[in-house]
C-alpha cells in the first residue's frame, strides 16, 4: 500500500514542497495539511516541515503551536501515529509539547547552512528503523535556532531510554550532548534539525537522507516500529 | 531653498513640469514628479547610453524596461531575471538596507508571474581592518540571511570583495531568478476602463519617504569630514525602508495564487517611489488613466499627508489590477494568506490622467498626465571627459618577489558569508555558493517535473580592470562570466547588469559609464548574448571621491543535459594540471600589481581580449565539463593563475607540483580566457585532442598530489598552510569563531572538514 503523508503548511513554511518531493521520490504520496484546518485528513503519517512558521515571530514555533491542525496532530501522535518535525518542524513540536526540550540560537549566533555528519544512535524510532546503529550520514543543516537544550533530568531520561536518535559528529551549533534529533517515549514522534529531504539525490551531492525517509514511509505503512502501540 | 530644490528637482525640471501641466504644480504634484524624475527612477543620466546595449535575441520574451527580463528556457518554461542595487540604504542601515534590497528584487520577479527560485548577491565593502566596514559587511550579510532565508528563496551564489574604493560607499547588488510557464507571463499594465486597482500587502507608513531621491540619487558627505559624513548618514536613516519577510512570503503565495486563478489583469510591485510609480506606470503602460483614492490607503500611523502616502516606500506591497466581478474572489484568496487587499484606484479613460483624490468622490488633490511621470522625464547628455590614465607598471627588481607570501595574502574562503544563507531550498542546488557559478536543476514550475536540464547563474565584477580601462574591463568581465558558466557546463543565454558608478555630474564618471556600456555591448554582441535588463546606481561617492567604476554582470545560462555534477573547484591526486587558453605574463590591471606594487591602486593597461579565441575556449571547457572529462576546474580571474591554483588546493586539500609556470608575471597575470583544469591520465589524450581540434592552446603545468603546493622556484607552501590561511582569513577578521567550520558543501575533503567542532 502506498502510504499517504500529510505535510503541514503554516504561513511561512517553506520546505513543504521539498518534503513532498522527497516523499514522492521514495514512492509515497503526500497531501497538504493546512494549518487552519483542525484535521489531518486521515493520513498515515505527518511531516511538520522546515521554514519560518508565522515568521518565527516571538520565537520559532511559539505561534504555530496554537494552529488548529496541531491539536489533530497531537491526537494522532497520542495514538502512535508517525510524526516527524524537520528543522522548524522540530521547533514547533517542542513548543507544542510533543517532544521535550527547546532549541536556542546557535552557539556562534549565526545562521548556519552546511552539510554535517550525523551518527545514528538509536534505530528504534520511526525515522531510523532502516539504519544501523553507528551509521554515519552526510545531511545538510539550515537553521539559526538549532542548539538543543533541556533540563538535566530530561537529558538523563533521553539518554537512559536511548531516545537521542541522531547526534552531530563535530557539533556545529552548541547542541547539548551533540543532539541533532530525538524521539518521543512512544518512539513515533521524531524531531531533528538536519534536513533529510535535502539529501535524496546524487545530483545534489548526497543520498544519505533516503534511509531516514524510507524508515518513515515504512512506519507510515505500518511496518516500521515494533514498539508502536495498538 | 525653494520646495522643488528641497525635493531634488532642478529649476529647469520645475519649469518643465509647469509646461506639462500648463500651471504651477501643487506640493503633492511636485513631490510625485520629484520621485519619478529622480536618477533612480528615470535613469536620466544613463538612458541615452543604455540604448546602445544589444537587447534582441530569439529567446528574449521581455527585454529591458519592464520589471524583469524574461527568457524562454525551453520545455514551456520562461525564466525571469533581474538585478538591482541597494547601495546607499545599506551604507546607512546595513541590515535593513540589504534585507529590503532582497525584498524588492523578489517582488520584481513575482510581479512577472514567476516564482522566485534563487537569489545571488554581490557585496563590496571597504577594507575589513576598518571597524565600520566590518559592521557594514556583518549587517548586510545578516540582512540577506534574515530576509532571504525567512522568505524562503535560496541564496545560491554571488561575490564578496573588500577594497579601499568602497570604504565610504559599499555596494550591495542583489539578483533574483524566477521561473514560470511561458503562457503565464504577466505585465504591469492597467487595462479595461472601470477595472479596480487593489493594493495588496502591508500598510503604508512614513518609512522610506523620498528614498529614491534623497538617498539613492545623491552621494554621501561630499565635502564634509567623518563627523559630518556620519551626521549626514544619521539624517538620512529615516529614508531607509524596513523589511518584513513574513509579510513578503504571504504576499508571494497570495499573488502567485491570484495569477494561477487568472484573477488579475495586471500587477505591479511597489518599490522606489511607491504608489506614485506603481499607479502611473500601470496606467501609462496600458495607455489609460487612473483615479487613486489616497484616503483609502491603509496607514501605519495617523496624520500622514497625501504626499507621504503617495511617495512612501513601505515594503511588501503590490498593486493588482482586477475586474470588479472578480473582487470578491480576490479578497477571499488574500484572506486565506492573511494578506490585506484594499481597492485604492479605478482605471479611467480620461486621456491618461493620473488623479489623486481624497475619496473617490472627494476633492482632486493632484491631476497629471500619467505618462509624463515616465516618458517626459528628463534625459541628459551629460558632459564626458576621459578619466586620467592609471600609472604604468614599474619594473620589478629580480629577487624581490615573494610569490608564496603574496599568494597567501590573496586567498580567503567566503564560506563565512554564504554559510549564513539557505542555499539549498527547493532541492535544485547542484552547485551552490563558492564555486565558479551556481547550477540549479530545472524543474517545471507547476508540475515539478524534472526537465533533465539545468540553469546556471553567475555574478561578476572587477573594479580594477574597469578603473584601468572601463571599456576593456567591462568586456573582460562579460568574458569572465561566460567562462564561469562554462566551468559548470553551461552555455550563456542572457545578461543583466548593475552599473555602479560615481557622480554623473563628474565628466570622468559619465565617460566611464559610456565606455562601460560600449565594452559590454561589444562583448555581448561578439559572444551572442542579449542584455535583458539592468539597473544603474549613480552617486556612489563619498567625501568627493567616486568609487572605481563597477559594472556587475549577471549571466544566466543553461545546461542542455544535466547528467552529472560538474567537477567543481578541486584537484585529484595524480591527475594532470592544465592551463586551458593562451598563456600570458601581462600584469596590467591585476590584483597582484595593485596590492604589491601600486599601494592598492591598479596599474598598467589591460591585457588584450580576443573574443573569438575566448569563445572557442569557453566552448571547449563547456563540452569537456559536460562530458565528464575533467575532475576539477577553476577559472583564472582575480589574483590570476596563482590564486586559481591556491583555491584548487585549499578546496581539495590536495597539493600540486607545477614546473610549467614562467615566473611571477605568469603566476599573477589576469589575462582573460583561461581556466585551470585537472584531468586524469585516462582522459588526458582526449582533452588534448579536443583542444587541438578547437585550436585552443593547452599547457601542461604539472601534476596534482602530495602535501605541498610547489610552483617552480616561485612557491613552496604546505597544503595545510594554504588550507588554514584560506579557511581562517575571513572568520578571523570578522571575529567569528573559526570552529564554526568551513562549510565545504557535500563531499568536502576530510582534511578541510577537520576544522569543525
Amino acid at each position: 500500500m502506498t502510504p499517504l503523508i500529510g505535510v503541514v503548511v503554516f504561513p511561512g513554511s517553506n520546505c513543504d514542497r521539498d518534503a513532498m518531493e522527497g516523499v514522492r521520490a521514495l514512492g509515497g504520496e503526500s497531501t497538504v495539511l493546512w494549518h487552519a484546518d483542525a484535521t489531518i485528513k486521515g493520513v498515515d503519517a505527518v511531516i511538520v516541515p522546515g521554514g519560518f512558521a508565522h515568521g518565527d515571530y516571538l520565537r520559532p514555533g511559539a505561534i504555530a503551536r496554537f494552529s488548529p491542525v496541531m491539536s489533530a496532530i497531537a491526537d494522532f501522535a497520542a495514538e502512535g501515529g508517525p510524526v516527524v518535525g524537520i528543522c522548524n518542524g522540530f521547533q514547533v513540536l517542542t513548543e507544542a509539547g510533543l517532544l521535550p526540550g527547546a532549541l536556542q540560537k546557535n552557539r556562534g549566533l549565526k545562521f548556519l547552512c552546511r552539510t554535517v555528519t550525523l551518527r545514528v544512535d538509536s534505530t528504534d524510532s520511526v525515522l531510523t528503523s532502516a539504519l544501523d546503529n553507528g551509521a554515519l550520514l552526510r545531511i545538510p543543516i539550515n537553521h539559526f535556532e538549532g542548539n538543543y537544550t533541556c533540563a538535566p533530568e530530561t537529558l538523563a531520561a533521553l539518554r537512559a531510554d536511548e531516545r537521542v536518535v541522531v547526534r552531530y559528529v563535530g557539533n556545529p551549533n552548541g547542541s547539548m550532548d551533540d543532539i541533532a534529533g530525538i524521539c518521543s517515549e512512544g518512539r513515533n514522534v521524531v524531531g531533528l534539525m538536519p534536513h533529510p529531504e535535502r539529501a535524496c539525490d546524487p545530483l545534489l551531492g548526497s543520498t544519505d537522507g533516503m534511509p531516514l525517509l524510507q524508515s518513515f514511509l515504512a512506519a507510515a505503512s505500518g511496518a516500521g516500529v515494533s514498539s508502536r502501540p495498538g | 531653498m525653494s520646495i522643488h530644490r528641497q525635493l531634488g528637482l532642478t529649476d529647469e525640471e520645475a519649469e518643465e513640469i509647469e509646461d506639462i501641466l500648463g500651471r504651477s504644480p501643487n506640493h503633492l504634484e511636485l513631490a510625485m514628479y520629484a520621485v519619478m524624475w529622480s536618477e533612480h527612477c528615470s535613469y536620466k543620466s544613463s538612458r541615452l547610453h543604455l540604448r546602445r546595449l544589444p537587447s534582441d535575441g530569439e529567446l528574449v520574451l521581455v527585454g529591458p524596461g519592464e520589471n524583469a527580463g524574461v527568457v524562454d528556457v525551453g520545455d514551456g518554461i520562461a525564466a525571469a531575471i533581474r538585478i538591482e542595487s541597494h547601495n546607499h540604504p545599506s551604507a546607512i542601515e546595513p541590515y535593513q538596507g540589504a534585507a529590503t534590497g532582497v525584498g524588492g528584487i523578489l517582488r520584481d520577479i513575482f510581479t512577472m508571474g514567476a516564482r522566485p527560485i534563487a537569489l545571488l548577491d554581490s557585496l563590496r565593502v571597504g577594507p575589513l581592518d576598518d571597524a565600520r566596514s566590518r559592521w557594514i559587511l556583518d549587517g548586510v550579510v545578516s540582512g540577506v540571511s534574515g530576509y532571504g532565508n525567512a522568505v524562503g528563496v535560496p541564496t545560491v551564489g554571488g561575490e564578496v570583495v573588500s577594497d579601499a574604493t568602497y570604504a565610504g560607499n559599499p555596494l550591495v547588488n542583489v539578483a533574483c531568478l524566477g521561473i514560470m510557464p511561458v503562457d503565464r507571463l504577466v505585465l504591469g499594465r492597467a487595462t479595461g476602463v472601470g477595472n479596480l486597482a487593489v493594493l495588496l500587502g502591508s500598510t503604508t507608513g512614513r518609512d522610506g519617504i523620498g528614498g529614491v531621491s534623497v538617498l539613492a540619487s545623491a552621494g554621501f558627505g561630499s565635502d564634509g569630514d567623518t563627523d559630518a559624513s556620519e551626521e549626514d548618514a544619521a539624517a538620512k536613516r529615516p529614508s531607509v525602508q524596513v523589511g518584513d519577510p513574513f509579510e513578503e512570503k504571504r504576499l508571494i503565495e497570495a499573488c502567485l495564487s491570484l495569477l494561477d486563478a487568472g484573477l488579475v489583469v495586471g500587477i505591479q510591485d511597489l518599490g522606489g517611489a511607491g504608489l506614485t510609480c506603481a499607479t502611473s506606470e500601470t496606467a501609462s503602460r496600458g495607455g489609460l488613466g487612473m483615479d487613486v483614492d489616497v484616503a483609502a490607503v491603509p496607514r501605519r500611523e495617523p496624520g500622514m499627508e497625501p504626499f507621504e502616502v503617495m511617495t512612501s516606500e513601505s515594503q511588501e506591497r503590490m498593486l493588482a489590477i482586477v475586474s470588479p466581478d472578480d473582487l470578491h474572489e480576490v479578497e477571499a484568496l488574500c484572506r486565506r494568506w492573511d494578506v490585506r487587499a484594499t481597492v485604492v484606484g479605478r482605471v479611467t479613460g480620461d486621456e491618461g490622467r493620473l488623479r489623486i483624490l481624497d475619496g473617490f468622490d472627494g476633492p482632486v488633490l493632484a491631476d497629471v498626465p500619467a505618462a509624463s511621470l515616465h516618458e517626459a522625464a528628463p534625459c541628459y547628455d551629460r558632459p564626458r571627459r576621459p578619466a586620467p590614465a592609471v600609472p604604468d607598471l614599474p619594473p620589478v627588481p629580480a629577487g624581490s618577489v615573494h610569490a608564496g607570501d603574496d599568494l597567501l595574502a590573496m586567498v580567503a574562503d567566503t564560506a563565512w558569508v554564504w554559510s549564513q544563507y539557505d542555499s539549498q531550498l527547493f532541492l535544485n542546488t547542484v552547485e551552490g555558493p563558492g564555486g565558479d557559478a551556481a547550477l540549479l536543476r530545472l524543474k517545471h514550475p507547476v508540475t515539478g517535473q524534472d526537465t533533465g536540464r539545468a540553469l546556471a547563474l553567475t555574478l561578476d565584477g572587477n573594479h580594477r580592470w574597469c578603473a584601468v580601462d572601463p571599456r576593456g574591463g567591462t568586456a573582460m568581465t562579460v568574458a569572465e562570466a561566460v567562462l564561469n558558466l562554462a566551468c559548470v557546463g553551461a552555455r550563456p543565454l542572457a545578461v543583466v547588469n548593475c552599473l555602479n558608478f560615481g557622480n554623473p555630474e563628474h565628466p570622468e564618471v559619465m565617460w566611464q559609464l559610456s565606455e562601460c556600456i560600449d565594452g559590454m555591448s561589444e562583448a555581448c554582441r561578439a559572444l551572442g548574448v542579449p542584455v535583458v535588463g539592468g539597473n544603474v546606481s549613480l552617486y556612489n561617492e563619498s567625501r568627493g571621491a567616486d568609487i572605481d567604476p563597477t559594472p556587475v554582470i549577471g549571466l544566466l545560462g543553461v545546461v542542455d543535459r544535466l547528467e552529472r555534477r560538474p567537477p567543481g573547484v578541486t584537484l585529484a591526486d595524480g591527475a594532470a594540471v592544465l592551463l586551458v587558453g593562451a598563456r600570458s605574463s601581462d600584469l596590467g590591471g591585476s590584483r597582484w600589481a595593485a596590492e604589491v606594487l601600486g599601494g592598492g591602486r591598479p596599474l598598467g593597461s589591460l591585457p588584450s581580449l580576443d573574443l573569438a579565441a575566448h569563445s572557442a575556449t569557453s566552448s571547449l571547457v563547456r563540452q569537456v565539463v559536460a562530458d565528464g572529462l575533467l575532475v576539477g576546474v577553476h577559472d583564472v580571474a582575480d589574483g590570476g593563475l596563482g590564486v586559481a591554483l591556491a583555491e584548487l588546493v585549499a578546496r581539495s586539500g590536495v597539493g600540486a607540483r607545477l614546473d610549467g609556470v614562467d615566473g611571477h608575471r605568469e603566476l599573477f597575470s589576469e589575462a582573460p580566457g583561461r581556466v585551470v583544469a585537472c584531468v586524469t591520465a585516462d582522459d588526458l589524450a582526449e582533452v588534448e585532442r579536443r583542444a587541438g581540434v578547437a585550436g585552443v592552446p593547452l599547457a601542461r603545468l604539472g601534476t596534482a598530489g602530495g602535501d605541498r603546493l610547489v610552483v617552480g622556484d616561485l612557491v613552496d607552501l604546505a597544503v595545510a598552510q594554504v588550507v588554514g590561511t584560506w579557511h581562517d582569513a575571513l572568520p578571523a577578521i570578522m571575529g567569528a569563531p573559526v570552529a564554526a567550520g568551513p562549510g565545504i558543501p557535500w563531499e568536502g575533503k576530510g582534511s578541510v572538514d577537520g576544522g569543525q567542532g
